[in-house]
């Protein structure tokens, strides 16, 4: 054991995974260029330049580096204990923002940290609550199963959910949500996602059809899976339970849509599921964020080449459409390389959380990969048109000191956990 | 290892899966479906118009009538804007702080970022001091543009002018005009507007999404570049021009004079007449409107669009009509006894005085009204009085020939035709077979219901001139660089009478010059021949009206001059010919032997009362609105049948099934 210690602390890079080391690594490089080009101006056409936000990006990507180091330089135990602390922290600046945060696009979510720099509460609190929900399940004699335990869990994820709604930062809320990967890796009943499911399927059928055919197929399926299991008393009972349950969401859907949505996500919504057609007003963003993407062809038109990048048809492009640049300039092909880089980080979490001892470890790990997996589909989803506008960064790549942060953050501790995956925590 | 252990695949299943759900729908916009790149294109790409300049306008001789003169527009992108010296701003363009404000608040209304234009046609004296100091006002910037410019004022009937294209224009274009483009609506600048607009070039530019440019596409690879329009030569000669609005200052009236061997028109005078230069620029629209309203009406092309009882110039006419006929003969004597009965009417002659014996040369030398009475009865009566309708067809067509009656396709727009009476109007006025020889007696003397415009009457001249043909007439003589001629301007239009049965004609306007009613106006060293005429104005005195063509052998110039209100032909309307033709030939004028001087003719003013004029405006103006209401409704009564029956075509094409479908159909669409 001593020897073990020894060599730890002879080299914080000891058993560090250098894959995702790596894939942080490119996808920050890939970001930073991107966002260049999303800002470029003939006027300022040195790639560092502080004045422009590609500048502050390489400070950003820097400062990343460095705490990423400190963050291996820390003892794991250290970080486990601790995290009560960590979400106590977020959470009380999660109050305070919303008394003296800086309103930016309707959304209070920012501190002003003075020299320019905002600090982003949100971003930070997606960390902590993924540390502190590992640290309670990960207790002894806590079962996400159990009505107790799955209480707190709860509890755990809401409370900065609820307080991030307040802001109102609808993306930032949702992504809280993506724990629930976790709580299922955990043992919670895959009824949950399977309810989920339902509930987006059938919201999005009961906004574009008539909701008596949805009825009727929802009456005709459940018929079909009662007969074939005619014997099993259980089973039907459990299929009506669940046709009720869906027919009767089907009857609140529209009211809950009408009056329970704000008229600026209802036009969103709308636009996305082809009911009305505004390239002018609501849909612009998404229209042109489309035909930047949609005009890359295979190859793309070339690094700073893109016309929809450079001549700015595209608003908050270095922002949460930061993928337009990626799709314009570099094509199909770099939104494989993108995405199958993506794809790769999410699979060595995964890869990694499974290969731990320590149940703390997996659990954050899986919260990791939610998280980035979340932001993930969600930005990309929206950019190319297939989701409503839901303002999150793309991970690493947008522009954004604090979500570069926070996700550098995320990422080293799993590093610096699963470098000590060996022991006991 | 946990008893959830096999849930990792579930997750990384739904990862992979939704990932490639993104890739899939990538796959379809950036590789399957081409709009995209097409709409990035439209999105950058916008197409700008290089406005090409518009061709000059020479004159025969290669004298400037019409160049573009460089004029400059300021214009401002207010967002490049920073802080500068307003005052010495102010001061250079001649404008105060309120003014400049105004401007300012203009522009910036209109967008912060594009540019606009912040003072128009700004004169190239300011320029020249404007450019040095433009560096010291950021954002702004100077732009050249041309007008149309008229260095010697002449000719304005002729030339025209531009104007901003109407609806119409646009409507009728299918699409070339554009709102703000400027077209020719009058003179040359409109009847030769394909011509002398040139070839619009295109400039495709980049521009970024606030329609801010950001240069060129491709490197210019699909521009095209605009082609400068043709140079028109004309064929008037400015310095016979300039005489002519001279001598018919502060006259109403019209001088036309052509050559008679190429039918060019030398000269082409409107009286009264304005400056071309007044129709451009700043003040067009005050100018426009002062002219609109004046009662002698400016803009009113007399040279094509009046119409005047030719009188006694006429005779000639009748007299070559007669003898190739074989009416009469030329040596042929009548004895006029100062008065000539034709039926109950009775024609007076040379103010009731005999002219006893006259042979047709006489009789046009000294204008005898009996003479030609008796000729004209003659003719339509040659087959019995009962058969007049068939002999006046045929005089009317022999007429026609000359031009008279008929429009003669000069090359600008909105000539008027004269007129020649047909059977048809005495058979409305009369009645079928209830008018004879003696009814229509007054065409004889070129009165009557006989109109022929100055233009008409100038190209008679050119046909006695040639001795049985004319050119068509016509103002531009070549077009281009490579002198271009119409081939319809070198074909002969024959009249058909015989050259042989010129000279007695011609003799007898020789006479009226050499020692007839024109004598006074006998240009020394050469033979004019000429015919005066006196025409009845219903608006106050006679109209003066001359006719000539010089010299007798070889004519170089024919020429018909009309001064409105003025008296006998002699008095005005010869004079004035006379010094036109001697400028031609001799390149200089002389005073005549009579005393008569151009100065003299110059400064005379022999405008009619006002007040005769400005009623008749009134009423032209009142008809006119009229006329537009009533077109209107027209238009819009035809708009609406026209919506109607497309409607109920629609209707039936859509619902086969016949009215009651057609209202299921209806409850259906609510």
């Amino acid at each position: 054991m001593s020897n073990y210690n020894n060599h730890n602390q002879r080299s914080f890079f000891f058993n560090v995974d250098w894959v995702t080391v790596f894939l942080f690594l490119a996808l920050c490089t890939i970001g930073w260029f991107n966002i260049h080009a999303a800002v470029y101006d003939e006027k300022h056409p040195s790639i560092i330049d502080m004045s422009t936000v590609y500048g502050k990006q390489f400070i950003y990507i820097m400062v990343g580096i460095v705490v990423g180091m400190v963050i291996l330089l820390l003892e794991s135990r250290f970080l486990a204990a601790l995290s009560p602390v960590f979400y106590a922290i977020t959470t009380l600046l999660l109050m305070v923002v919303l008394v003296i945060g800086k309103n930016v696009g309707g959304n209070q979510a920012w501190i002003n940290m003075g020299g320019g720099f905002r600090l982003q509460p949100s971003e930070f609190a997606k960390f902590s609550t993924c540390l502190l929900l590992a640290r309670y399940l990960s207790s002894v004699n806590v079962k996400v199963t159990e009505l107790k335990s799955f209480a707190i869990v709860a509890g755990i994820i809401l409370v900065p959910m609820l307080l991030i709604k307040l802001q109102p930062d609808d993306g930032s809320t949702l992504v809280f949500c993506s724990l629930i990967f976790v709580l299922y890796r955990e043992g919670l009943s895959p009824y949950f996602l399977v309810t989920i499911a339902a509930i987006i399927i059938l919201f999005i059928t009961s906004q574009l059809y008539n909701e008596y055919y949805i009825m009727g197929i929802i009456v005709a399926i459940a018929s079909l899976i009662a007969y074939l299991n005619k014997r099993n008393r259980q089973t039907m009972f459990k299929v009506l339970v669940a046709a009720v349950a869906c027919i009767g969401f089907v009857l609140v859907a529209k009211p809950i849509y009408n009056h329970g949505l704000k008229q600026h996500q209802r036009a969103r919504i709308d636009v996305v599921l082809g009911i009305t057609s505004d390239t002018r007003g609501v849909g612009y963003n998404q229209n042109q964020s489309k035909i930047a993407i949609g005009s890359g062809r295979l190859w793309g038109k070339g690094y700073l080449k893109g016309t929809q990048t450079k001549y700015a048809f595209v608003p908050e492009q270095s922002t949460d459409f930061i993928f337009c640049t990626v799709g314009e300039e570099w094509g199909f092909a770099g939104s494989v390389v993108v995405l199958g880089l993506y794809l790769f980080l999410l699979l060595r979490i995964i890869f990694i959380a499974e290969r731990q001892r320590a149940p703390f470890t997996r659990i954050y790990g899986y919260g990791v990969a939610s998280i980035i997996f979340f932001h993930v589909i969600i930005n990309i989803a929206m950019a190319i048109g297939v989701m409503p506008v839901i303002g999150i960064p793309l991970p690493l790549i947008s522009y954004g000191g604090s979500s570069l942060l926070s996700f550098t953050i995320l990422l080293f501790v799993l590093i610096k956990l699963d470098s000590n995956r060996m022991g006991i925590i | 290892m946990n008893k959830f252990f096999e849930r990792r695949y579930v997750v990384t299943g739904i990862f992979i899966a939704l990932i490639l759900t993104l890739l899939g729908r990538l796959y379809y916009i950036q590789i399957v479906d081409d709009r995209y790149a097409i709409y990035a294109t439209k999105n950058v790409i916008r197409n700008f118009i290089v406005y090409p300049a518009r061709g000059p306008i020479l004159d025969r001789n290669g004298k400037i009538l019409v160049q573009n003169e460089p004029i400059y527009d300021i214009m401002v992108t207010p967002k490049d804007v920073k802080p500068f010296d307003t005052l010495e701003f102010c001061k250079m363009i001649g404008i105060d702080k309120a003014g400049f404000d105004k401007r300012w608040i203009k522009a910036m209304k209109y967008s912060p970022t594009k540019e606009s234009a912040f003072e128009k046609q700004v004169p190239a004296s300011i320029f020249a001091s404007l450019q040095e100091k433009m560096g010291d006002f950021p954002g702004f910037y100077i732009l050249p543009r041309t007008v149309r410019s008229y260095p010697d004022s002449v000719a304005a009937q002729f030339l025209g002018y531009i104007g901003e294209a109407q609806d119409r224009d646009i409507e009728r274009s299918k699409g070339y005009y554009r709102l703000g483009d400027y077209i020719g609506v009058t003179g040359v600048e409109k009847a030769y507007e394909n011509v002398l607009r040139g070839q619009r070039g295109v400039k495709s530019m980049m521009v970024d999404s606030r329609g801010v440019q950001k240069g060129s596409f491709a490197n210019g690879a699909f521009d095209t570049v605009a082609r400068t329009g043709e140079r028109l030569t004309s064929s008037l000669d400015i310095e016979l021009q300039k005489l002519g609005e001279q001598l018919m200052h502060n006259k109403l009236g019209s001088i036309v004079a052509i050559e008679p061997s190429s039918g060019e028109i030398l000269a082409y005078v409107s009286s009264p007449t304005y400056d071309p230069n007044l129709m451009v620029g700043r003040e067009r629209g005050n100018n426009a409107a002062k002219m609109y309203n004046d009662p002698y009406k400016p803009f009113f092309i007399r040279p094509i669009q009046a119409q005047y009882p030719p009188g006694s110039s006429f005779k000639p006419l009748s007299a070559l009509i007669a003898l190739q006929e074989g009416i009469i003969s030329p040596s042929e004597t009548y004895y006029c006894t100062g008065h000539y009965r034709a039926g109950n009417r009775l024609v007076p002659c040379n103010h009731g005085e005999a002219h006893g014996s006259v042979n047709m040369s006489r009789a046009v030398a000294e204008s005898c009204n009996g003479y030609f009475s008796m000729v004209f009865q003659r003719i339509l009566e040659r087959t019995g009085a009962k058969y007049t309708e068939a002999a006046f067809t045929k005089w009317r067509a022999n007429v026609l020939k000359f031009g008279l009656g008929t429009r003669l396709d000069l090359d600008m727009p909105a000539e008027s035709r004269g007129n020649v009476p047909t059977p048809l109007h005495y058979d409305n006025v009369y009645k079928k077979g209830g008018w004879r020889a003696s009814t229509v007696i007054s065409l004889a003397i070129g009165q009557g219901e006989l109109l022929a415009t100055p233009l008409q009457l100038a190209n008679l001249e050119c046909t006695i001139a040639n001795k049985g043909f004319f050119y068509k007439p016509h103002l531009i003589k070549a077009i281009g660089t490579e002198n271009v001629i119409k081939e319809e301007y070198t074909k002969r239009n024959y009249v058909g009478i015989d050259s042989q049965y010129f000279e007695p004609v011609i003799d007898g306007m020789q006479a009226v010059v050499e020692n007839g009613t024109a004598r006074r106006s006998k240009i020394p060293g050469i033979i004019m021949c000429g015919k005066t005429g006196t025409a009845q104005n219903p608006r106050g005195e006679d109209n003066s009206v001359f006719v000539a063509f010089a010299p007798r052998e070889n004519p170089k110039i024919a020429i018909a001059v009309i001064v409105e209100n003025s008296g006998e032909g002699a008095h005005w309307a010869a004079p004035i010919a006379s010094f036109i033709v001697e400028k031609y030939l001799k390149g200089k004028v002389t005073p005549r032997e009579s005393g008569f001087t151009v100065d003299y003719f110059a400064n005379a003013n022999r405008m009619p009362d006002l007040a005769l004029y400005a009623m008749d405006l009134k009423k032209e103006r009142m008809r006119d609105s009229i006329r537009a209401a009533r077109a209107d409704s027209i238009k819009k009564f035809k708009a609406d049948s026209v919506k109607k029956a497309a409607r109920l075509k629609t209707a039936a094409n859509n619902k086969p099934g016949g009215w009651g479908s057609l209202l299921a159909g209806r409850g259906a669409g609510k």
